[in-house]
Formats: C-alpha cells, sequence, structure tokens
C-alpha cells in the first residue's frame, strides 16, 4: 500500500482492519515531510513528538472499537487555527512567538474525532495574499514547478497536499483563499457556505467573509474531512445551527438532467486561452455525464473586487486593531511612551501587504469617507447577491474558472498589488454572497501547470456540489495525478 | 484622488503604524493605485439599493448573558510581553 497516495476512505478502512496502525501513519508522512518539505516550504510548524502521542492515542481508541471516519488519520491544519500548546503564527512576525493557549472550534472538531494534528501549514501573512509570497516565513513553492506560486493564502495546505504530504488539510477562504491555491496546486478544494464552519479560534481577518474549509485530492475526501469540521458552535455567533448532514451521502447520485449555468463574464478576454480550453473540455465531459449548458449573467462580477477591496480592509483595520504588544505577540525592543509601543511593535509586526490593507481599511472608514466607499461598497455586494440570486433561478449550479490564469511565477506579480488581486475576480463574489464554493482539478494549462474548475452552489448545497465533483472525477482522473516530486 | 504626504501621515495615526519614511513613496503610490480601483464602485448606481452587511441566510443569534469562561488569567498572561503580580505593563501613562 503506498500510502501517500491512497484515499482517506482507503485509510479508514485499513486502519479499522488494524493493517495499518495510525503511528505508521503519522510517521511515513512525517518522514515524507522531513524528505520533501525543505524544497517546498509548505510548513510552519511541526512537533512530531506531539503527533505521535496523539497517534497512539487514536490507536488506543482503534484498539477498543471507538472508531470515527478520521480516527488515525493525520491532518495538516492551516496555522490560523489555534491549537492550544502549538506555535499559531498566522505567518505574522506578529504571532512568530504566539503559543495558542486555547484550541480553535475546528481543531477540537478534529480532536474529538482522533485525527492527529500533523503540523501547521503556511500561509499569507494574516491571510492576505494569493501567492503566499506575503508569509513572514518564507514563499511556499508549487510542488507542480518550483518556480511558480502554489497560491493563497492556504497555499502551504494546497502545496502540502499536492505533494502527498498530509492526507489532507484545512484552509480559510476569504476571497479565494481555499479555491485560486487549490486550482494552482492541482487538488479540490471546498469553501462551504458562511457560517457551517465556526470561527471560533480561526484568527480573523474579514469576519463577514472568513470561512473555513477543506483542501485534499478528491471531492470524497472533501466530503470526508468536511463531515467533521461542520459544527455548530454557540461561541461564533454567525455559526450556523442546523440539523447534521452526511456530506458523502449523496456523491453516487447521477447527473442526469443537471442545469450548469455558465457566466458570459467568468469566459471573457480576461481568461487565459490555455485554462479556457481545459474549462471547455471538463464542461464537455459533464454534457457526457447528462448536464446541459444555461447561458447566464452575473453583470457585477467585475464589481466584485473593488467591493471586497473597500470590505476587507475596513474590517481587517478593525479585527487587527487587537495586536497592539501588550498582551500577546510581538513588542517592539526600543520604545517611549504608550503611543510609540503600539506603533512600533505594529510598525516592526506587521508586513507591508498588511500594513496596505490596514491603511486602506482606516481610509475608507474614516470620516467624510465612511458613506462614500463603506456603505456604497455594501450597496454594491447586494447587487452582487442579486445577481446570484437571479441565477440560481435558471440553473443548478454555476461553473467557471477558479482563476484567470494557471500558477504565475513566484515574484512576478510582488510588486503590483493591484495585479496580485485581480487574480482573485472569479472567487471573490462568492464569499461576498456567502455561497459555498468549490475547485477542483481539470487538466493543465502553460508550462503543464494545473487549472482548475470553479463549482459555485446556492446555500447549503455543499452535498449536491460535491456529487457534482465526484462524478466527474469517477469519469476523469486529473484528481489522482500528482506531481512528479510527490512520486520520490 | 492620490494621496498626499499628510493625508499619508494621518491615516498612519489612525492605524497606530509607525512608517519608514524610506518606504513612504512607494507605499503612497502603492495606497494610491488600490484608492483609483475602488474609485470605480463611484459610478455604480445604488439609489434605493440597501447596504449589506453580511449573508441573508444568517440570523444572529443573541445569547443569555451569564459568565460561561473559567478564569485562565495565569494562562493568558504567561505569553504576555509583560506583567507583574497579574497585571499587564506598559510605559507609564500616569505622572
Amino acid at each position: 500500500m503506498n500510502l501517500a497516495h491512497t484515499s482517506l476512505r482507503q485509510l479508514a478502512a485499513a486502519l479499522r482492519a488494524k493493517t495499518l496502525s495510525s503511528r505508521e501513519l503519522a510517521q511515513s508522512y512525517l518522514d515524507r515531510i522531513a524528505r520533501m518539505d525543505p524544497q517546498l516550504n509548505s510548513f510552519i510548524t511541526l512537533d512530531a513528538p506531539r503527533t505521535l502521542a496523539a497517534a497512539d492515542a487514536a490507536d488506543v481508541r482503534i484498539a477498543q472499537g471507538d472508531t470515527g471516519p478520521l480516527t488515525g488519520i493525520p491532518i495538516a491544519h492551516k496555522d490560523i487555527f489555534c491549537a492550544n500548546g502549538w506555535l499559531t503564527t498566522c505567518g505574522s512576525k506578529m504571532l512568530s512567538n504566539f503559543v495558542a493557549p486555547y484550541d480553535a472550534h475546528v481543531i477540537e472538531q478534529f480532536h474529538a474525532a482522533g485525527s492527529p494534528l500533523l503540523g501547521k501549514t503556511n500561509m499569507d501573512e494574516f491571510a492576505m495574499g494569493s501567492s503566499n509570497e506575503t508569509s513572514y516565513f518564507g514563499p511556499v513553492k508549487n510542488p507542480w514547478d518550483l518556480a511558480a506560486v502554489p497560491g493563497g493564502s492556504s497555499g502551504g495546505s494546497a502545496a502540502a497536499v499536492a505533494a502527498r504530504l498530509t492526507p489532507a488539510a484545512t484552509g480559510t477562504d476569504t476571497g479565494g483563499s481555499i479555491r485560486q491555491p487549490a486550482s494552482l496546486c492541482g487538488i479540490s478544494g471546498i469553501k462551504p457556505t458562511y457560517g457551517r464552519v465556526s470561527r471560533y479560534g480561526m484568527i480573523a481577518y474579514a469576519s463577514s467573509l472568513d470561512q473555513g474549509g477543506v483542501l485534499a485530492p478528491s471531492a470524497e475526501d472533501l466530503a470526508l474531512v468536511l463531515n467533521t469540521m461542520v459544527g455548530f458552535d454557540a461561541r461564533d455567533s454567525t455559526c450556523l445551527e442546523r440539523p447534521a448532514e452526511d456530506f458523502t451521502a449523496g456523491l453516487d447520485k447521477p447527473l442526469a438532467g443537471l442545469r450548469i449555468g455558465l457566466p458570459r463574464e467568468y469566459f471573457s478576454d480576461g481568461v487565459s486561452a490555455d485554462v479556457a480550453n481545459a474549462i471547455e473540455a471538463a464542461l464537455k465531459e459533464y454534457e457526457r455525464l447528462g448536464a446541459t449548458r444555461v447561458d447566464i449573467s452575473l453583470p457585477n462580477t467585475k464589481l466584485s473586487v473593488p467591493v471586497y477591496y473597500v470590505l476587507a480592509p475596513a474590517e481587517a483595520s478593525s479585527n487587527l486593531s487587537r495586536f497592539d504588544g501588550v498582551r500577546y505577540g510581538y513588542r517592539a525592543k526600543d520604545y517611549g511612551d504608550l503611543t510609540d509601543l503600539y506603533e512600533r511593535s505594529r510598525a516592526e509586526g506587521f508586513g507591508p501587504e498588511v500594513k496596505r490593507r490596514i491603511l486602506t481599511g482606516t481610509y475608507v472608514l474614516s470620516k467624510g469617507y465612511y458613506d462614500a466607499y463603506y456603505l456604497q461598497a455594501q450597496r454594491v455586494r447586494r447587487l452582487i447577491l442579486d445577481d446570484f440570486q437571479q441565477a440560481f433561478t435558471r440553473c443548478d449550479v454555476i461553473m467557471g474558472p477558479s482563476s484567470p490564469t494557471v500558477a504565475f511565477n513566484i515574484g512576478e506579480k510582488t510588486s503590483d498589488p493591484i495585479q496580485m488581486y485581480l487574480s482573485d475576480i472569479f472567487t471573490i463574489s462568492v464569499n461576498l454572497a456567502g455561497l459555498p464554493g468549490l475547485s477542483i482539478p481539470v487538466g493543465f494549462g502553460a508550462q503543464q501547470r494545473p487549472v482548475g474548475l470553479q463549482l459555485i452552489g446556492d446555500y447549503f448545497s455543499e452535498a449536491h456540489l460535491l456529487n457534482i465533483a465526484h462524478q466527474y472525477q469517477q469519469a476523469t482522473d486529473w484528481h489522482a495525478q500528482s506531481p512528479a516530486l510527490a512520486k520520490a | 484622488m492620490s494621496l498626499s504626504d499628510s493625508d499619508l501621515a494621518r491615516l498612519a495615526r489612525l492605524a497606530r503604524l509607525r512608517l519608514d519614511p524610506a518606504a513612504g513613496d512607494a507605499l503612497k503610490s502603492q495606497l494610491t493605485g488600490i484608492l483609483h480601483l475602488i474609485e470605480e464602485l463611484q459610478a455604480v448606481d445604488t439609489q434605493g439599493i440597501e447596504p449589506l452587511a453580511q449573508s441573508p441566510h444568517l440570523q444572529l443569534r443573541l445569547r443569555e448573558d451569564r459568565v460561561t469562561e473559567t478564569d485562565r488569567r495565569a494562562d493568558f498572561q504567561a505569553i504576555a510581553p509583560q506583567v507583574e503580580n497579574g497585571l499587564y505593563l506598559v510605559p507609564r501613562v500616569v505622572e
């Protein structure tokens, strides 16, 4: 059994049959990480003794017959989730010394399921970035091509899954931070409906948009992990109280009669030809599976980027005001009075992209600009939502590219923030509307870099999106392909 | 619109960020670029449109006003830059 290339369902079966122990599995992944991650930089923190102790505890549970679908399966977590006793940096110098004193709800869910924490993955600083180049801990490289970015902000999670350094990883998505790196790294990734996953202990960037989710090779893997991750938590006032749902239950339903909405705006000149070709081939495959195409329009798509770059920085400037050098995190070495302590700690602790967003947010919320920028952006946010609601009267799912291009080169967009922002044009609107979105690999474009297809559903349609993705993956094998590096 | 030096200084003060004077010009031009991007919104007719702060499927919950947390002061202060006798230390504010 080649452990690194085995699905979660098969790993769980082997653990239950006791042909494999959780310790063996965890050790095999730790060995792969030790061997391959120096090239990728996808992890910020590893703690092998702690991971193996959790694996031993899982083996005890399995011996007692106390087994769930993820018991004994190690999973890597984005370094935005607080994990008690683990360094939790959020990719920032500001939290480079922060050992979390409590678990995020998401981490509690995995503990309860008996899934050992494999390590904390690299990310853009405070989840602000689309290339993983803003991390204080250095950029992550794309396992398909070490000259390329893995996408961001969940770039470490995406690269680790693509290189098969973890069976699955958690991520968060505020404007595309799960779907875009999943696309660029040739794996599957899901951002659930806003409110499905508790934000308790998930370090806040833009609270009305942030949502936890999963990255893994296949849609079936995503469904299994999402089953553990989703759950009501009273400590997050936006977390939704809903009956438990098994996201794997409907995976096998046939797709005959499925109406796929194709927004004109997602198939414009802005999409590079290699991406457009791979998407078209995927749509043909869906037609073979019984789906039909519906021409739709999301006319305000272009405005989603400016709306996002008002609302997200506004929320960020407020959320990040908590980092003051007093209660936890980085404090400047030299300072005069209290204001100087704040200003120097924040100036030294935050990187350039975080500062740009804090300053932008401060601007749009300041007196005289609030109505013109912040409220106007919230009005346009409603127009974007209305576009989707209109579209879902005519189709069951919306499809298009996750990203307008394949992965760009490391360093290519770092000097031009606006170009970087525009790479999220197809993902941002989904967060603004609070809808679920999923990206699956559908082929390769220029320089053999992966292309991702985005699936957008109506509220709470995760199970259906996973079904639609799984049926495609039953008919194709893009999701089973891994980079040469992962086969070593 | 483009940002002046005094605009930038005011924003930095409001955000409690000490800016590196050497980085000022580059930062100013990047922020001006971002402001140009978000200015596109001014051209949109939103007459009669209600601002949307959050997805419409959410219902914000209220909870009973009672203490649910346990006292974990020692754990939380163990990770603070400077504490003494259970207090967080900062530069003297009152002489």
